[in-house]
Order: C-alpha cells, then sequence, then structure tokens
C-alpha cells in the first residue's frame, strides 16, 4: 500500500487488458436475489488444458482486479506485481491467475456506486448489505464461466484471505489448496472498532448525505480521514518510526495547524489520493461485510473443516497489529484438529500489517514451494519431490 | 539418497517407524528426518520448528511444517492423534521437558527421544582432568552459546522412565557412527529410545 514502484520491472506480465462478466442474479446470503452483476477481472498466463493451472487471488479493501502488469498507455502497475510474472511466486509461465474486484467494490464491479438499472441511478444505500460470502458466491459464478472446476489455489491476504477462508468453507470440492495470509477466522472487537470509526468518519461528512452524494460533491474528507485511519493500521511502530522519524516538513504556512510532521503529510497524501479511485459508500459496504465475517458460522472452525482434503498454508507476521499472528494460529489450530494437512509460518517483519504487500523474498519462497508441491501432486503423480 | 549417506540416528528411527504411519516430528529442524519419513517409510508426516530459516528449507522440501515452539504446540492435538511423535535432538533444549514428554504420549500412540548423552566417557575425562563443562562432538556447544537448556545420560533417560511408568519398547545407543552395545552410558554419544505408556 505503500511501496515506491518501479513502472515495469523485470519478469513483468507486460501490458494487461481489465474484461468483465455479467451475469442475471446472485442469490444473496440473507436470501434475496440481487442482478445484474458484473464483475470486472484480469487474467494473468495461459489455462492449460485440462484447466488444472488455475489461481485465483482475492484482494484486500482497497484493491481491485488489476493485480499485476500494467494498462496501455498507463504506468500504473497491478497490486501484487512483485508476485505475479515468469519466474516470480505465481509464475504465469506455468499457472494461469486470475483476480476479479470483489462485489460491492467500485473498480469495474457492481457495487453502490453503480447504476441501478430500475432507477437509472447510482444504488447508494439501495444497494444491499452484501457478505464475505456474497463476494465469494459471485467470484465462483466467474469460475465457473471461465470454465473451471478445481482451483489449483485461492491466494489472498488480510480481507482477501478472508476470503479464501470462505472459499475454504463453502467450496471445498472446488479447490486443492487455500493459502490465507495475515487474516483471521472473525473480526475482534479491535478490528471492528477500527472499521466503524472509519464509517464514522464517511457519515460525519456533510457531503455524504446518507450515501445520496453521486450527483454532488462526493464525501471526500471523511473518506480521507477513513483512510489515514487505515494507513496508521497498517503500518507498525517501528516501520513509522523508520519511514518518518518525527522529521518535519517546512511548509511555509502561516496556519497554526499545518501538516508540520512528515507522517502527518504522509497520511494527508495518502487520504487525498484514495479519494480519487475509491467510493465511500463501498468503503462503507465492504468494511461491514469484513466485520460481520465468521468462517467458523459460530461453530467450531475445526467442526466446519473437518474432513476437507484442501491443504493450507498460513502466513502471518510478527509486527502486524492490525491481524495478529495469534488470529492465524487460530486457523492453524483449527486445522491441526481437523487433521488438514497445514503449513505455518510467522515472516520476521517489521512492516506492519502492510508486510503481506512488501515481503516478497520470504513469501515468494513459501508460495513458489508450496505451489508447486500441489500442482506436481496433482499433475503428475500424488508423490512430491524435494 | 542412498542409505549410507544418512545420519546414523536418522537411520535407526526410520528403523523403529513402520511403514505408512503417522509422524510428528517436535522440532523437525530443516526437515531431513520428516523427508526420509516421508519418501522411505511413505509416513504421513508433519513438523513442528521454532526458526524461521528452517521453515524455508522444509518448504522447499514440500514437507508439512508449522512455524512455533514445541513447548505450547503439542496441546491442540487430540489424544493419540499419531502413530509416533519423535523428539530428536530437541528433548534437551525444551522448557519443560516433563509437560511436553507427557503430552506427547498423549499425542502419539509411540514416542522416540533421540538425546546426547551427557555421561559419554569423553565428557567425563573433560569434566574430571580438565574441570570444564565438556564439549564433544554431540555436546559441540561452549556453555555460553548452547541451546541446550538440559543434561541428561542414558541412565537419566531410563530412571526417568520407571519413575514415570513409561515403558521403553526399545532403546539404541549410538557412539561415533555405529550402535554401541557395551556400556552405553560410558560409550554412546546418543541414545535413541522408543518409549509409550
Amino acid at each position: 500500500m505503500n511501496k515506491e514502484r518501479k513502472v515495469i520491472q523485470n519478469n513483468s506480465v507486460g501490458i494487461v487488458k481489465g474484461r468483465t462478466f455479467t451475469f442475471d442474479s446472485l442469490k444473496l446470503e440473507n436470501g434475496e436475489r440481487f442482478g445484474p452483476v458484473t464483475l470486472a477481472y484480469e487474467t494473468y498466463g495461459i489455462l492449460n488444458k485440462d484447466k488444472s493451472n488455475a489461481i485465483l487471488i482475492t484482494h484486500a479493501l482497497s484493491g481491485d482486479a488489476h493485480a499485476a502488469g500494467v494498462h496501455e498507455g498507463k504506468d500504473d502497475p497491478g497490486w501484487w506485481d512483485e508476485f505475479i510474472g515468469p519466474a516470480k511466486a505465481f509464475d504465469t509461465d506455468k499457472y494461469f491467475v486470475i483476480c476479479s474486484n470483489i462485489l460491492g467494490g467500485c473498480k469495474g464491479s457492481t457495487g453502490p456506486s453503480s447504476i441501478n438499472p430500475k432507477t437509472a441511478k447510482a444504488y447508494a444505500l439501495d444497494f444491499p448489505l452484501i457478505t464475505i460470502n456474497d463476494i465469494v458466491n459471485a467470484q465462483k459464478h466467474l469460475i465457473d464461466y471461465l470454465g473451471i472446476d478445481k482451483l489449483l489455489a485461492v491466494v489472498g491476504g488480510s480481507m482477501g484471505g478472508q476470503q479464501v477462508l470462505s472459499w475454504l468453507v463453502n467450496y471445498p470440492q472446488n479447490i486443492l489448496s487455500a493459502v490465507p495470509i495475515a487474516t483471521t477466522i472473525k473480526h475482534s472487537p479491535q478490528q471492528i472498532a477500527f472499521n466503524e470509526v472509519g464509517r464514522q468518519a464517511i457519515m460525519a461528512d456533510s457531503h455524504w448525505k446518507s450515501g445520496n452524494y453521486y450527483e454532488g460533491p462526493l464525501p471526500s474528507k471523511g473518506l480521507a480521514v477513513a483512510r489515514m485511519i487505515g494507513h496508521i493500521t497498517y503500518m507498525s511502530d517501528k516501520s513509522m518510526a523508520e519511514k518518518f522519524g518525527r522529521a518535519k516538513k517546512d511548509t511555509g504556512e502561516p496556519f497554526k495547524f499545518t501538516a508540520d510532521f512528515e507522517v502527518e503529510g504522509y497520511l494527508r497524501y495518502r487520504g487525498d489520493n484514495f479519494v480519487k479511485r475509491f467510493d465511500a459508500n463501498s468503503y462503507l459496504y465492504i468494511t461491514k461485510a469484513m466485520d460481520n465475517f465468521d468462517a467458523s458460522r459460530g461453530e467450531r472452525f475445526e467442526e466446519v473443516l473437518q474432513g476437507t482434503k484442501v491443504k493450507v498454508l498460513v502466513i502471518s507476521f510478527k509486527s502486524d497489529w492490525l491481524y495478529p499472528a495469534y488470529q492465524s494460529k487460530e486457523i492453524v489450530k483449527a486445522c491441526k484438529l481437523a487433521g488438514v494437512e497445514t503449513t505455518y509460518c510467522e515472516i520476521d517483519s517489521t512492516y506492519g500489517h502492510d508486510a503481506f504487500l512488501l515481503e516478497v523474498e520470504e513469501e515468494t519462497h513459501l508460495l513458489k514451494h508450496f505451489l508447486k508441491k500441489i500442482f506436481y501432486a496433482y499433475e503428475v503423480t500424488g508423490d512430491y519431490g524435494a | 539418497m542412498a542409505r549410507k549417506d544418512i545420519q546414523l540416528d536418522h537411520e535407526v528411527i526410520l528403523d523403529l517407524v513402520k511403514p505408512q504411519s503417522t509422524v510428528l516430528d517436535l522440532g523437525c529442524g530443516n526437515g531431513d528426518l520428516l523427508y526420509l519419513l516421508i519418501k522411505q517409510r511413505n509416513a504421513h508426516a508433519q513438523g513442528i520448528e521454532i526458526d524461521e530459516q528452517a521453515i524455508y528449507k522444509c518448504v522447499a522440501k514440500g514437507l508439512n511444517v508449522f512455524h512455533g515452539d514445541v513447548d505450547s504446540g503439542l496441546a491442540e492435538f487430540k489424544d493419540k492423534s499419531f502413530d509416533y511423535v519423535v523428539l530428536n535432538q530437541s528433548l534437551q533444549q525444551i522448557l519443560h521437558v516433563d509437560k511436553v514428554l507427557i503430552d506427547a504420549l498423549r499425542v502419539g500412540k509411540k514416542v522416540i527421544v533421540g538425546f546426547p548423552n551427557f555421561a559419554h566417557y569423553k565428557s567425563r575425562l573433560q569434566m574430571f582432568f580438565q574441570g570444564k563443562t565438556p564439549v564433544t562432538g554431540a555436546l559441540p556447544y561452549q556453555w555460553f552459546d548452547t541451546p541446550n537448556l538440559h543434561f541428561l545420560s542414558i541412565s537419566d533417560f531410563k530412571n526417568y522412565c520407571h519413575l514415570k511408568g513409561i515403558d521403553i519398547e526399545r532403546s539404541v545407543c549410538i557412539a561415533q557412527a555405529r550402535k554401541a552395545l557395551f556400556l552405553p552410558n560410558l560409550f554412546a554419544q546418543t541414545g535413541i529410545f522408543l518409549i509409550s505408556k
């Protein structure tokens, strides 16, 4: 989320094209039928003949379908570009990688800012209260449409990890492996609290107007504050100290409460930038879906996992205090008790929650070997080599 | 991997494990033993290891491994989840040995324990003649940088098992590159025990 990136790196997937897929309707968890639903998606690499090399990448709160490569005429590498490409963690010479913008999002998929065909206006708060399972059910439509019966892996961090757990619980027969990264079975009160402050900031903005702001000024201040809070939780005490220290900016402005410190300037910059690319109502809907998610469905998670043949790789980061390692260990514990083949690694990182986007070397090592094992065992024998 | 390339303690443990068993290796290190158990015994094997770099090596071998410490890693398993729980060269580095062994005997139907023998004659000679904490092939560390928290002998372990009512089903003592049959507590550098309760 906050790393300077080179425009096109070595082993980039190159120029990529966004696609969309539309289907009539989706049965939501609350029983309603909602539609039509459009999902924006991108793919990298080539789907093999027996369609056994497909990997679904699930994005985090502010992510989108553009995970790798660059769009024609632009210089915006995808959000996980360092992980997807030839010889990278998700080796596009070997695997077919899919990433779609979530239902409820604002980057090409149907969400509150989309036009409601019944009213010819944006849905705004007429958009249904969706869940992580709804998001995943919509992805399942896309995977079916692509003709893939069994995904080699579903991989994602943070809210992407929640989607991975939803796949694991709801579609174990359609995935061979699951890689939840820096995520949780269910949000803690602390995680809900941070999201609630973000939502309150948006709703307190006079431009929000109960969500009906699409024809006037946007609730930019509120959304920017929400994003600023988010960014604080994505970093660690140490990574902030290293990045900013107490360094001051020379603003030269006469106003008393200017952004004096580097960290203030950074947060304002991040907040202001975010409102250019994200919809405030999407932020409300998506954070609510994250808070409501419980992969264990109120039961013991190990009971939900009982009997699954899916292989699991769980990754957490030492300095991540938003999704602390103990939450990943809860997932591992359930896998242990359910007898699920599992590997767990807590990477020693100082980046905080952002680490899942930044610890390229360690994650690449884990992902590469894990995927190789799954793919090889699946395609060739059932026995794997070192 | 040819038989001659295998460490003798690993070879002994392979001989103790029946084919197609489920095995939990506590403190599995780089995963060499786990790999052999899968390759040569068709075992369904899982490791627990505290060292992050060792985890990466295990994953490169295609092994299933949990990153965590042995002291707290066992409690979550159900009774008799594994045919064997292995503690090879890790027992002496565990904080609460007694608790972990009892838990290992609960989680595994059988437990395999391998440890360096502190009563090896070379250690005794160094203690006796030099008055120094021994540094030997099986105990290669200086007193100030050793990962070992406990120093035990083959006799100590036998006494412990007797005291706790633990059955010793097999014991193999290793000296240098061969099995030590004569006065093992004096001549063996490593003791490997198959125990159950």
